[in-house]
């Protein structure tokens, strides 16, 4: 018994992610291979954005709450970097724009230069109000002009037309941005201002994007962003796929009539363009989560890394040691949301369409915490399997809900009003689902699955 | 509209969309910040669960006050919401003390930060809470008043002043007002006056002391959740009779809840308070659009063409995290140095 124990010990990661490997060859085999693809990339997405929330939180125990509000800037840049222009709007109104926020940026610049070199405050605020008035007045004009430019089809500026590979860079970069001001601004204060901050900042992004219809067309949401891989119906086309999946199912297909060959061949075809299009995007997530675990690994286990979870097993002895918490904590902080953004890019790429409205606190903070909790907070594979496990969870758990209603309802009357409720809302119960897995790990196994190994410091 | 400058009217306009509003507002959002202290002084964490749970007790008014409606146990005039009160604080009392048994009460027992603890078990609190009220009552918005809408109307007042503006005051806010007032006064008296709210302050100010000294800490977390639940629920049902139940919209009541309780200095009641109506007024005093007022105060060439409306009002929200990040900027211990209780 003790043996097996020990087995289970050393080789629970390895027997975990096999598991789940099983489960979705198991669905793959059952069901189809684009919906097992369809969970595995966002799965490998939801990984990385866990991976960054396991820095913040596993490595230096810093509690961000907005992990929406980091995502969603990720996904902005996509549009604002990989769309292309809308020129006319450019022409009418961008100007316009540029001119207005560069005055609220003058604006807060004369304010915070006036404020260090100790001008009277109420000097500062006049100045500030007065310049917000102005700022307010030219931006709603160059807003107003934009917006009309063709608003069922633009309405917007529009991005830079550049590949969209950049914008998962400049993504991490405005996460890290947002991050450094609210880190700056709350750090080395009580450790639940952090938290409030970044509840309250992303709630406050979603609410620009979703209001200011200029920037990325607002509730009317951004569709057919450019993809970094090839589109299904090109793919329908190449040879070489045709011929694979002709190979592959040469044995069925023999015994058929010419004609019914060449609609079965279409068919698989078709679903063979799905599915390789989702294997490319999922070669490329696998590329960018694995380098970052190799990146996070390297630097947990150098000195850095050291000082970090020193800092966070006991603060006052490392501030004795003469660290500094505060900046530690802020580089820890900007590193991690820096990576939410790098995956709130990837999503709104993997998706192709921006949706202000799609940014949910449950989806994106909350679910991302319960997957670095369950899978062990403070071990990176264990935010990785836990994203894997958690996401399964999330997307099955709806059929699954609907199912159980049936046959609860095989016993209801067809149509009954309670049967229609139910179904209806049965969705709502997945909050209350998550939210128990949650306070049951934290209760009964705090480490969850893959606790984090004691390493010697 | 007369083209002289007419100081009453234009201050019965203010007085119509602003400080009636505000005042109500704000004592709604003061009873939630009451509620958020109490948690913090005593059980020492951020509750991050608070909106939810005001979503959660409105529910239960809105069921029993929906069945008494069908049962006709009413009183004409009065909201049948108020009447339900009673019981849903039993219910409420119920499920709060339930939370606490199953998830809480674990925490204290064993040595953890108490506040990153507490913040991780309240927002798995949160959405369970969450989900359940939805399920529960779905999540698109309704109104549950019934009874008398005004105490006075804008026509009645018309009539008896004979101003070309009019002042509303609705039933609502009334009740509102009063209701805060009475609430925050037995709050004030409890913790000075009883025993059990002199033991509260002193197992708040130092929890040792007050073991030594024989003080029952479950009691004492027992009757704060008690306490919690009573503001909880009234400040959630006094939201919704005025500006309707929506379980997104309590969700979100977190942030000028928050935002009024780090004002006033975290753990702090007085600071809550001040730091509720701080808040209100000025989401409310931001958003508000001055035309018409303007058009009241100033000559007629004078008269502004826009609406004179500093920040939309769909950045309502934003105007909390402002004064919260200022606050912390400037004086992160809050207006009244966090005193504890």
């Amino acid at each position: 018994m003790s043996n097996f124990n020990n087995l289970w010990q050393s080789y629970k990661a390895i027997i975990c992610f096999a598991i789940m490997g099983l489960v979705l060859l198991f669905v793959g085999l059952n069901q189809s291979w684009a919906l097992v693809l369809g969970i595995v990339n966002l799965s490998l997405i939801s990984a990385i954005m866990a991976l960054g929330v396991n820095i913040q939180w596993g490595y230096a125990g810093l509690m961000n709450v907005g992990i929406m509000g980091f995502a969603a800037l990720g996904g902005v840049s996509v549009v604002l970097i990989a769309q292309q222009p809308v020129t006319e709007a450019i022409d009418v109104g961008g100007l316009k724009m540029l001119f207005a926020l560069a005055l609220g940026a003058i604006t807060i610049v004369t304010g915070v230069v006036l404020n260090k070199k100790g001008f009277n405050k109420w000097l500062i605020a006049s100045i500030v109000v007065i310049g917000y008035l102005f700022t307010r007045h030219y931006f709603s004009e160059a807003a107003d002009v934009i917006e009309k430019v063709d608003p069922a089809i633009t309405g917007y500026l529009g991005g830079f037309g550049l590949p969209v590979a950049f914008s998962w860079v400049v993504g991490g970069l405005a996460a890290a941005g947002a991050a450094w001001w609210i880190g700056k601004i709350t750090l080395g204060l009580r450790t639940d201002y952090l938290a409030i901050a970044t509840l309250g900042i992303s709630e406050i992004i979603l609410y620009v994007f979703k209001n200011e219809d200029w920037l990325v067309r607002g509730l009317k949401n951004v569709y057919g962003l450019p993809r970094p891989v090839p589109y299904e119906v090109d793919m329908q086309k190449s040879e070489w796929l045709q011929n694979l999946v002709a190979w592959i199912h040469k044995s069925e297909l023999q015994l058929l009539t010419q004609s019914e060959q060449i609609v079965k061949l279409g068919d698989y075809v078709r679903e063979a363009a799905v599915v390789f299009v989702k294997l490319c995007y999922s070669g490329l997530f696998i590329a960018i989560l694995v380098a970052f675990i190799i990146l996070s690994n390297l630097a947990l286990n150098s000195p850095w890394g050291r000082k970090v979870r020193a800092i966070r097993d006991n603060e006052v002895a490392a501030s004795a040691m003469g660290k500094n918490i505060t900046r530690q904590h802020l580089q820890i902080f900007v590193i991690g949301s820096a990576i939410v953004g790098v995956a709130g890019a990837l999503l709104v790429t993997y998706d192709g369409i921006f949706i202000p409205t799609a940014y949910q606190p449950l989806r994106f903070t909350f679910l991302i915490w319960v997957m670095v909790i369950l899978g062990g907070s403070g071990n990176n594979m264990g935010s990785v399997l836990g994203a894997f496990i958690i996401w399964f969870i999330w997307i099955q758990s709806g059929p699954m809900g609907l199912w159980v209603v049936e046959m609860l309802g095989n016993s209801m009357q067809e149509g009954s009003a309670p049967l229609e409720f139910i179904e209806d809302r049965v969705h709502y119960l997945r909050l209350v689902f998550m939210g128990t897995i949650l306070l049951l790990i934290m209760r009964f196994s705090p480490g969850g699955i893959l606790p984090e190994k004691n390493k010697e410091l | 509209m007369s083209d002289s400058i007419d100081i009453i009217n234009a201050f019965a306009l203010l007085t119509n969309f602003v400080i009636l509003p505000a005042l109500s507002y704000g004592s709604q959002l003061a009873l939630g910040a009451l509620a958020v202290t109490l948690v913090y002084s005593i059980l020492r964490f951020s509750n991050f669960a608070q909106g939810d749970s005001m979503a959660f007790g409105t529910m239960l008014v809105i069921l029993i006050s929906g069945y008494m409606i069908s049962r006709g146990w009413t009183i004409t005039g009065v909201p049948t919401a108020l009447l339900a009160i009673p019981m849903a604080l039993i219910g409420m009392s119920i499920y709060l003390l339930t939370m606490d048994r199953l998830v809480y009460r674990h925490y204290r027992r064993i040595k953890v930060k108490q506040n990153i603890v507490g913040i991780t078990a309240s927002i798995g609190i949160m959405f369970v809470t969450g989900g359940i009220v939805r399920f529960v009552l779905g999540a698109s918005a309704q109104r549950f008043e019934d009874g008398e809408r005004f105490i006075f109307s804008v026509r009645e007042f018309k009539a008896f002043t004979g101003l070309e503006q009019g002042i509303a005051f609705k039933t609502s806010q009334f009740l509102t007002i009063t209701l805060a007032m009475l609430l925050v006064a037995f709050l004030f008296y409890f913790l000075q006056k009883t025993k059990t709210g002199k033991a509260m302050r002193a197992y708040s100010d130092n929890k040792e002391l007050a073991l030594l000294s024989g003080i029952d800490p479950d009691r004492v977390v027992k009757i704060t959740w008690l306490l919690v639940a009573l503001f909880t629920t009234i400040a959630g049902t006094l939201y919704g009779l005025d500006k309707g139940f929506a379980p997104q919209q309590y969700h979100l009541l977190l942030l000028p809840i928050f935002a009024s309780v780090i004002v006033g200095g975290i753990g702090s009641p007085i600071g809550a308070i001040a730091g509720a109506f701080l808040v209100a007024f000025s989401e409310i005093l931001l958003t508000y659009a001055y035309k018409k007022f303007l058009i009241y105060l100033l000559p007629l060439s004078m008269h502004p063409n826009s609406l004179v409306q500093l920040i939309g009002t769909e950045y309502k929200y934003a105007i909390s995290f402002v004064i919260l990040v200022t606050v912390l900027l400037i004086r992160p211990t809050g207006l009244f140095k966090g005193k504890v209780i």
